[in-house]
């Protein structure tokens, strides 16, 4: 086969030689393997795995698309404030926020729904965003809601509720035989609805307290790890809001007690570090860990300045849970990578659409005279 | 016959840069598809990459003090361009895909986290619509770099199983090359 050849003869494919099929063959027979475990593993051979794109589908399903404004918790306002450490934290977490000190803090309150332009009655569960930012670039963000529970325990079951949630084509309401079955497959979400239930929703944003719900581990300056929940707690005493105000008022009374309230005085929350035993669940958020577990209020956050969301501010942050400094880690909690690489699809999307102004804004001047309204029962309020 | 090969350094940053490529092209498309396996791919990505952009540099400069070894003399022209244009491609596509996920993570106000407490600064302020056109970009910028990997590939295994150049060895060789 080598005798003496033409010059560049070896790289004639014509007429075809065996030996030249054979090797193509075999080329095209690589190609393709690694061309298809690629599409393997980008999903686009699974048209039924639940990926990050069909969860937030499904938002955008249940609740329409809103363009630039979150899929979950689209209606919000910006709040900054700074967190004072009182360092009881650091035997912990040697995360730098736990430091004795005070650290800069931009946040986000919101209601729990992908529906910008929902009036306040008829949402339930209220949100607190935060990013605490530490001098040295290092941060930590987290999204913390008023109920004691979540509803799921995996990111498959919360896709299923939202589906057993979706108004029913024929009638326009959610079909209650879907819901049923839904709670008959999920005990635990059953359980933690009913632990939601339990108590009242308080009569605003400023005396609401804040749950991480899912478990996170801190780890400490000699490498010992502990699991933890957190809670925003408010200075602010709890008043029950019952029963739910359905009357159609200020469609945004919600946030415009708050703006209010945070214009009378600066709003403050302990940030209370729950710590878990050995055999409390870190990897289900449906199970609250028993009253008695040891709490370390570890500093006080006051936030002291509101705006609507805009250019630069809380809007364009994506507060997705594991952006965590040293010290602050994931715990086996199923819900933390999914909230992760949901929100991230959720950011993308928004990000890139043309903006509209939040339903909520904040009056440019405001006299004491001239208040949003403020509910009664805010004005039992500490100053 | 021209045996020549490449210097012993380049074949261990090719090696070396191809394990960590591919890994780092299934790691990209994996990780946007999955709920469950995201965060700790992620974890990867950024260090991963990162390493690929100094490596890349490092391999650019090694380049100009080793010189590949020339192209079989009997190649045919349009063989030869093909060959200088992907791997022209290919090196861009080495810079510009890290350096694309560096740029949209600034924009979006990311911390850009390696490890631990060890980051990267930003190199572009807070955008949102930045943000958007580079996460894009760096979408269709990492399919082109796949496309390009799967061309070199299949012109490595012809150069192997086809042509009978050397070509293939003079890379896929793991004995000292003779001065």
């Amino acid at each position: 086969m080598n005798e003496q050849q033409p010059p560049g003869a070896r790289y004639r494919l014509w007429p075809p030689h065996p030996r030249a099929l054979a090797g193509l063959g075999a080329t095209g027979l690589v190609l393709a393997g690694v061309a298809g475990a690629f599409a393997y593993t980008g999903g686009f051979l699974s048209p039924g795995k639940l990926t990050q794109s069909r969860f937030i589908d499904r938002f955008q399903a249940l609740n329409g698309v809103h363009p630039g404004f979150r899929r979950n918790h689209a209606k919000g306002v910006c709040v900054t404030g700074s967190f004072a450490s009182n360092g009881a934290g650091t035997r912990l977490s040697r995360a730098a926020v736990f430091a004795p000190g005070s650290v800069p803090v931009i946040g986000r309150f919101a209601v729990g729904i992908g529906k910008p332009f929902m009036p306040d009655n008829e949402t339930e569960v209220r949100s607190l965003a935060l990013s605490f930012r530490p001098a040295g670039g290092e941060e930590w963000r987290t999204g913390i809601n008023d109920i004691p529970a979540f509803p799921v325990r995996t990111p498959e079951a919360f896709y299923e509720l939202m589906g057993a949630s979706a108004a029913d084509p024929a009638t326009g309401k959610p079909d209650p035989a879907r819901m049923q079955a839904f709670l008959a497959a999920h005990p635990e979400s059953a359980h933690a609805l009913g632990l939601i239930r339990a108590r009242p929703f308080s009569t605003g944003f400023a005396n609401a307290s804040y749950n991480s719900l899912d478990a996170f581990r801190f780890v400490n300056a000699g490498g010992i790890s502990t699991p933890v929940r957190w809670t925003l707690a408010a200075v602010d005493p709890y008043v029950a809001q019952t029963p739910a105000p359905d009357a159609p008022r200020d469609p945004n009374y919600l946030f415009d007690a708050l703006i209010a309230r945070m214009q009378q005085a600066p709003l403050q929350y302990r940030l209370v570090v729950t710590i878990g035993r050995p055999g409390d669940p870190t990897n289900d958020a449906t199970q609250p860990w028993p009253a008695d577990r040891e709490r370390v209020e570890v500093g006080t956050l006051t936030l002291d300045h509101v705006e609507a969301e805009g250019p630069g501010n809380c809007r364009d942050i994506n507060y997705d849970p594991l952006v965590l400094p040293d010290g602050i880690a994931p715990s086996d909690d199923p819900l933390l990578s999914a909230r992760s690489a949901a929100y991230s699809v959720s950011f993308t999307r928004r990000a890139g659409e043309e903006k509209t102004p939040s339903q909520v804004q904040v009056p440019e001047t405001q006299t004491p005279s001239a208040q949003a309204p403020v509910t009664p029962s805010d004005t039992g309020k500490g100053s | 016959m021209t045996a020549q090969r490449f210097p012993a350094f380049s074949r261990l940053l090719h090696w070396l840069m191809a394990a960590m490529i591919l890994a780092m092209l299934f790691i990209g498309i994996g990780m946007v598809a999955s709920l469950a396996d995201y965060h700790w791919l992620l974890s990867i990505h950024r260090p991963l990459g990162v390493a690929i952009l100094v490596l890349v540099a490092v391999r650019l400069v090694n380049r100009q003090i080793n010189p590949p070894p020339p192209l079989p003399a009997d190649m045919p022209a349009h063989l030869r361009i093909a060959a200088h244009a992907s791997h022209g491609l290919l090196y861009a596509l080495m810079f510009a895909v890290p350096l694309v996920g560096w740029a949209m993570l600034s924009a979006a106000r990311y911390p850009i986290v390696l490890y631990g407490a060890w980051q990267l600064p930003p190199i572009l302020p807070q955008n949102d619509m930045f943000y958007a056109w580079l996460r894009s970009a760096h979408t269709v910028l990492a399919l082109a770099l796949f496309a390009v990997f799967l061309a070199h590939l299949a012109a490595a295994l012809t150069h192997a199983f086809v042509f009978r150049d050397g070509v293939f060895q003079s890379m896929a060789s793991v004995r000292r090359a003779k001065a």
